[in-house]
């Protein structure tokens, strides 16, 4: 369960993000739709737990995340929040298991499904591999394998199909909605690509609604 | 994974940077280690081989270079003295005994010298075969001679003229090995030990058979109506008044002078220290500069990690953690750089010493660890953190959001 309750934000006065209330449950999926600049990754770092908002509240599994300070509000973002970026941002010292280690070492994680997480999302033969000699795809993959690394309850994609090829942003979309409800994850996907638009009934616009 | 793994890890992923800093640190510590090592053996050395002598008696010269040719025998002696002088000398009361020492004749650039058994008792030599000399050209061989020559007792060998190797040979006598000491640990293991007379007959023209069947003495000057030489006397005082009133004395005379081993080795010591200490400072000007590289690399290294960093908040890592991860790569950086230092101080100091066997530090050893070395590990990584502290405190503070807006 994820609620997000009158959320309030703005970088200016005069350019305040309408932010709408978000609820959801285990195991559902929500676009979020809007042009660059409308605010779509400021509410999703106020989802993931990065960007705390000037008012309101977000909950996720009856924790409110900003009630708890530092340290513990990272654990449980580590534990409970998988995070994947337009750019996969794959730790470039580390191999693609490695990265997956990381994840799992940050929230106190054994790690146990990477394995298997690697090997559904088309990457195990990759697992030694250094980011450097991956396809952008193969990257975005190991990035979603590493969001899902600590079996979260909340799934936060930013832009993740943007520099995409149209079969790319399928398979990548695909496999996000494939390991959210594996998960019984809430999978939150914003973007401005039109081609996901299709994949995910549930949507909201925002910035002026286009 | 965990912290060290990771850390490494970014270590590793920039090889030359990481090999370049962990030298330039290894290089200043290296420098500090063989100092510390050179220092402390050198000042044990020179305390040992000097113990029970309270004075020098030579020719006139140096009085550094008395006490270094005739205690350490490193340098050349200063010239020889009258026999006659030196009994003189002898008889006063202050003094409690002297060795008589003759030098001037060398075997494969181990010294020949001449004394008595009172030189043997005055290190509390103990032998590993055979005896002491009884008779001219019997010899002992120091541990340090007998090993790398391959002598042993029973075996014979032809000196040379001269204190380093050789000029002309002495061929009329062979020296006769009646014994070799155990290892002492002192300037004893490098020296060829024989009677005054030994050295005296070999320089004679002719050789009288009878004379060189007869036993030497092993106390005291030999008895001889001849006009004969000894190149320097060891003397110990009787009580402590003989150290004010000795040296006066004898330097008074015109012939001979005295040298105090503790006054000129603390002057030697003093020379030294200039040098040392203008090593010192350089190697610490290595150090400071190495931590200022690995200070700049990390500090470079965060730009481009800004990114990784913020990442890795978002898997989860605490402020705390980030500190400690660029913390951590300091403090390993500097842990190798110290062992590497350690490593290449003592490396240097195996080739020093095997190159200069026979020189002045040829008593030093590598093989020795000692306490003041961990403490170079300890110092190496307080340099580590302090470099480290600026690009930690960079990268407690990154702002996750922030930075993963941009690009």
């Amino acid at each position: 369960m994820v609620t997000a309750k009158n959320i309030d934000f703005y970088y200016d006065t005069k350019t305040r993000f309408e932010i709408p209330d978000i609820i959801m449950k285990p195991g559902e999926q929500l676009l979020i739709l809007g042009k660059s600049g409308s605010g779509k990754t400021t509410i999703l770092n106020i989802l993931g737990g990065l960007l705390k908002p000037f008012s309101g509240e977000v909950k996720i599994e009856n924790t409110s995340i900003y009630e708890l300070s530092g340290a513990k509000l990272d654990k449980f973002r580590g534990r409970n929040i998988g995070i994947v970026f337009q750019r996969p941002h794959i730790l470039a010292p580390l191999t693609v298991e490695e990265n997956l280690g990381l994840a799992n070492y940050f929230a106190n994680e054994k790690g146990k499904q990477n394995e298997t997480l690697l090997k559904e999302l088309g990457i195990y033969e990759k697992r030694k591999s250094k980011v450097h000699t991956l396809s952008e795809g193969e990257a975005q993959r190991v990035s979603i394998a590493r969001a899902m690394a600590n079996s979260p309850k909340l799934i936060l994609a930013d832009e993740p199909t943007a520099s995409l090829d149209d079969e790319n942003a399928e398979v990548v979309v695909k496999l996000l909605q494939q390991q959210a409800g594996k998960f019984q994850a809430a999978l939150i996907i914003v973007t401005h690509d039109q081609r996901i638009k299709n994949h995910i009934s549930n949507q909201i616009i925002i910035g002026g609604g286009s | 994974m965990n912290m060290l793994k990771l850390s490494w890890k970014y270590l590793v992923a920039k090889p030359l940077n990481t090999g370049l800093n962990i030298l330039l640190l290894a290089l200043g510590l290296a420098i500090i280690t063989v100092l510390i090592l050179v220092q402390d053996q050198f000042e044990n050395k020179m305390t040992r081989d000097a113990e029970g002598i309270d004075l020098v008696v030579g020719a006139k010269g140096s009085p550094l270079q008395l006490i270094l040719s005739s205690i350490y025998h490193i340098d050349f002696p200063t010239g020889n003295i009258e026999l006659e002088d030196a009994v003189s000398v002898s008889k006063n009361r202050l003094i409690k005994n002297v060795i008589p020492l003759g030098m001037g004749d060398n075997y494969q650039g181990y010294r020949i010298v001449g004394t008595n058994h009172d030189y043997l008792d005055l290190y509390n030599v103990g032998f590993q075969e055979g005896v002491a000399w009884e008779k001219p050209f019997e010899v002992v061989l120091g541990n340090d001679v007998a090993k790398k020559l391959g002598l042993k007792a029973g075996d014979e060998f032809v000196g040379s003229h001269g204190i380093g190797s050789s000029s002309h040979e002495h061929d009329e006598h062979p020296y006769f090995v009646t014994g070799v000491l155990a290892l002492q640990d002192n300037v004893v293991d490098k020296l060829i030990l024989t009677s005054i007379e030994s050295v005296w007959y070999t320089h004679d023209e002719e050789h009288d058979h009878q004379k060189i069947e007869a036993p030497v003495s092993t106390s005291g000057f030999p008895e001889t109506d001849e006009d004969r030489q000894v190149t320097s006397l060891l003397i110990q005082y009787r009580n402590p008044i003989a150290a004010v009133q000795l040296p006066r004395l004898i330097n008074s005379r015109s012939a001979l002078q005295a040298a105090s081993p503790s006054f000129e080795i603390s002057r030697l010591f003093e020379l030294l220290g200039v040098g040392v200490k203008l090593i010192q400072g350089l190697a610490i000007v290595i150090i400071v500069i190495a931590g200022l590289g690995i200070f700049i690399a990390l500090f470079n290294s965060l730009k481009e990690r800004k990114y990784d960093l913020a990442v890795m908040r978002t898997l989860g890592a605490s402020r705390g953690q980030l500190f400690f991860h660029i913390v951590l790569e300091g403090i390993i950086l500097t842990f190798l750089g110290a062992l590497v230092g350690i490593a290449i101080g003592h490396l240097f100091l195996t080739v020093l010493v095997m190159q200069n066997e026979q020189g002045a530090i040829g008593g030093l050893t590598a093989a020795v660890f000692l306490k003041e070395e961990l403490w170079i590990v300890v110092y190496a990584i307080a340099v580590g953190i302090v470099a480290s502290l600026i690009p930690a405190w960079t990268a407690y503070q990154t702002d996750i959001a922030k930075q993963l807006t941009k690009s």
